[in-house]
């Protein structure tokens, strides 16, 4: 099991070091940003004095080398708009999404499982054919047209919920249900494959001719087989949800990570979006791993198959 | 699955003649209702994108400031503000039908840029396995672990946000799903032995790929495409909606959604219309897909030539057997 878990976090801290790369690359190429912050009349001095100070006067390999360095420090700089520290604006932005990405990867495994297992029970039956109907639809929805007719329905015309902040449950449904909508939709149909064909295995008949429940032969012993697929789609989905943040944190104003990597770049603020990319990847290279050591703990074959 | 395959009838094998064999795509296409549908659906929207720019451009750009923000459902104002108009008095359905073209114009050539790089590339790579192989997958890896949305977010603002710049990004950001799915395949497939049997009479690898290959592992590429076709869709709209997409005067469906979406308490027509028709597109092009799965698999394709009363797995056992 270590020498498994050695070989997968060796084997992506590559694209972590790319992804690094690529956002001191791209960040770069986005334009001056003394042409944002400082006035059109400023004098060439003044726009040396401004590169100076914030270090861009360096050649790029300096720059990159202090990047580096400050990385190594968990030292982002600090943020050109605000003047705070970089990693603090990303720590204070970054609880705000993970609060909404957990409960939304929650809530959409779990409504996931019983939907998708109840649909793959009586393969074909109307429950079936609407829970593929309503999980197809789930999976194409467009998330910002999904969003803004939440606040059409619940906010404007029933008044029942608020349009934004963080505050009380009621503010927490639309933006949660717009970012669940699609890994819902996707989950679904995989739990439903996934389960229908390990309803179908001689070993659910041998549990239900020795007595077993239905609930225990469809929880206790199909889920079981029918997890890793389903687990594997989720991590991928979890990294997808990051796209949805984007768009769910600019329409319902959530302070998160999404929200303030748009900022920074519409603001050219290099350092923020540097430590905001950073934390992201990381999190992502986290997660991947936990889901592959999740996976060969259910499944030995796995396991075996890279130990040995 | 196996030996149901096996007791297919004549009638279901592939016919030896091309005509007849699209004869029998035909009747699998008119056995499901729904894929049916969803054909006629795409259909009508790549229509509407290729000839309404032609038959509608004038009426999808000319403004009327005295019938602004007309609600939907009449024909007071002529059949072309049966969806009503927006705030600057243009004809909604005009507006539609041109951003169609927008939106496939963008969707379409992204696909199909990701699907050759992604399905070529794949195919060599699980062909030679080995360093070759090891080197695609880090690389489909890299590009999948980061969010797609956030890498054209960036791209995009570096490189103004054109249509063209969208098609790159969006291909690209793609070409990993192909990549995967294609290796995967060929890799499978490198060592069997009717591939065996060309290596031995001295067939060339790229000769191998092109003849031995590409025909088995094609039909899973496609389904994927079609799939990917909602994903690349979604994002163009999403992208446009941010305002890092499709810029007015231009339109897209994303964009006409940001557009109402200004005016949504006094006009929701605007914003719902647009976005009913990506769902619709969307939502075809996934039963397409998933049409398109059950046809191209000679071990499913039966699951289509049975009355749907009879597909209940139960009965199709006892059927087949019968």
């Amino acid at each position: 099991m270590l020498t498994f878990l050695r070989r997968r976090i060796t084997s992506s801290a590559i694209p972590l070091v790319v992804v690094i790369l690529g956002v001191f690359g791209l960040a770069r190429l986005t334009g001056d940003p003394a042409n944002l912050y400082l006035p059109l009349s400023a004098t060439p001095e003044m726009r040396a004095e401004f590169a100076a100070r914030h270090g861009f006067d360096q050649p790029l390999y300096v720059q990159f080398v202090d990047y580096l360095a400050q990385v190594v420090r968990l030292d982002f700089g600090e943020s050109l708009r605000t003047a705070e520290p970089a990693a603090e604006a990303v720590l204070r932005a970054f609880p705000a999404t993970l609060q909404l990405a957990g409960a939304t990867m929650i809530l959409a495994t779990l409504g996931a499982i019983v939907v998708g297992s109840w649909a793959a029970y009586r393969p074909n039956s109307a429950a079936d054919r609407i829970a593929s109907f309503t999980s197809t639809t789930a999976a194409s929805m467009p998330d910002f047209w999904f969003a803004i007719m939440g606040v059409l329905v619940f906010a404007v015309a029933l008044g029942w919920l608020p349009t934004s902040g963080t505050v009380g449950a009621p503010a927490w449904v639309l933006p949660v249900l717009t970012l669940l909508i699609r890994p819902f939709g996707v989950l679904v149909q995989v739990v439903r494959g996934a389960m229908v064909s390990a309803l179908s295995a001689p070993y659910i008949k041998v549990a239900r001719s020795k007595g077993a429940g239905e609930v225990r032969v469809v929880f206790g012993h199909a889920l079981r087989n029918a997890a890793p697929p389903a687990l594997t789609v989720a991590g991928d989905l979890t990294v997808g949800l990051v796209n949805g943040a984007v768009v769910v944190e600019t329409i319902f104003g959530w302070p998160g990570i999404g929200k303030l990597m748009i900022t920074s770049i519409l603001q050219r603020d290099f350092a923020v979006l540097q430590a905001a990319v950073l934390v992201t990847a990381i999190t992502i290279f986290a997660l991947n791993i936990v889901i592959d050591a999740c996976y060969a703990l259910l499944d030995s074959r796995v396991r075996q198959g890279v130990t040995t | 699955m196996s030996t149901q395959a096996k007791v297919e009838r004549p009638a279901d094998t592939p016919a030896a003649s091309p005509a007849a064999r699209r004869a029998t795509w035909w009747r699998l296409l008119l056995r499901d209702r729904f894929a049916c549908l969803a054909v006629l659906i795409l259909l009508v929207v790549a229509a509407g994108a290729v000839l309404g720019p032609l038959l509608l451009d004038d009426l999808a750009t000319r403004q009327n400031l005295r019938a602004v923000n007309r609600p939907p459902f009449s024909l007071d104002d002529g059949w072309a503000f049966v969806l009503g108009s927006d705030s600057l008095g243009r004809s909604l359905l005009a507006r539609l039908v041109v951003a169609s073209g927008t939106t496939l114009s963008v969707a379409v050539p992204a696909v199909l840029i990701s699907l050759v790089i992604g399905s070529v590339w794949g195919m060599w790579a699980g062909y030679h396995r080995g360093w070759r192989e090891s080197i695609s997958m880090r690389i489909a890896d890299i590009i999948l672990s980061f969010p797609s949305l956030l890498l054209a977010v960036v791209v995009l603002y570096v490189f103004s946000p054109s249509a063209g710049n969208i098609v790159l990004v969006l291909a690209i950001a793609r070409i990993p799903i192909y990549l995967r799915a294609a290796r995967a395949e060929s890799a499978e497939l490198q060592s069997r032995l009717f591939v065996d049997a060309a290596r031995t009479f001295g067939t060339g690898s790229w000769a191998i790929i092109a003849r031995h290959v590409a025909p088995t592992v094609l039909p899973t590429l496609f389904t994927v495409a079609t799939l990917d076709f909602c994903f690349v869709m979604l994002t163009e709209s999403s992208l446009s909606f941010l305002g890092i997409g499709i810029q007015p005067p231009d339109m897209s469906w994303g964009l006409m959604v940001a557009q109402g979406r200004q005016v949504l308490q006094s006009a929701w027509w605007i914003a719902v219309f647009p976005g009913l028709a990506i769902v619709v597109t969307t939502v075809s092009a996934t039963v397409l897909a998933s049409w398109a799965r059950l046809a191209m698999d000679p071990g499913q394709r039966w699951r289509l030539t049975l009355p749907r009363s009879r597909r209940s797995d139960k009965a199709l056992v006892k059927g087949v057997r019968a």
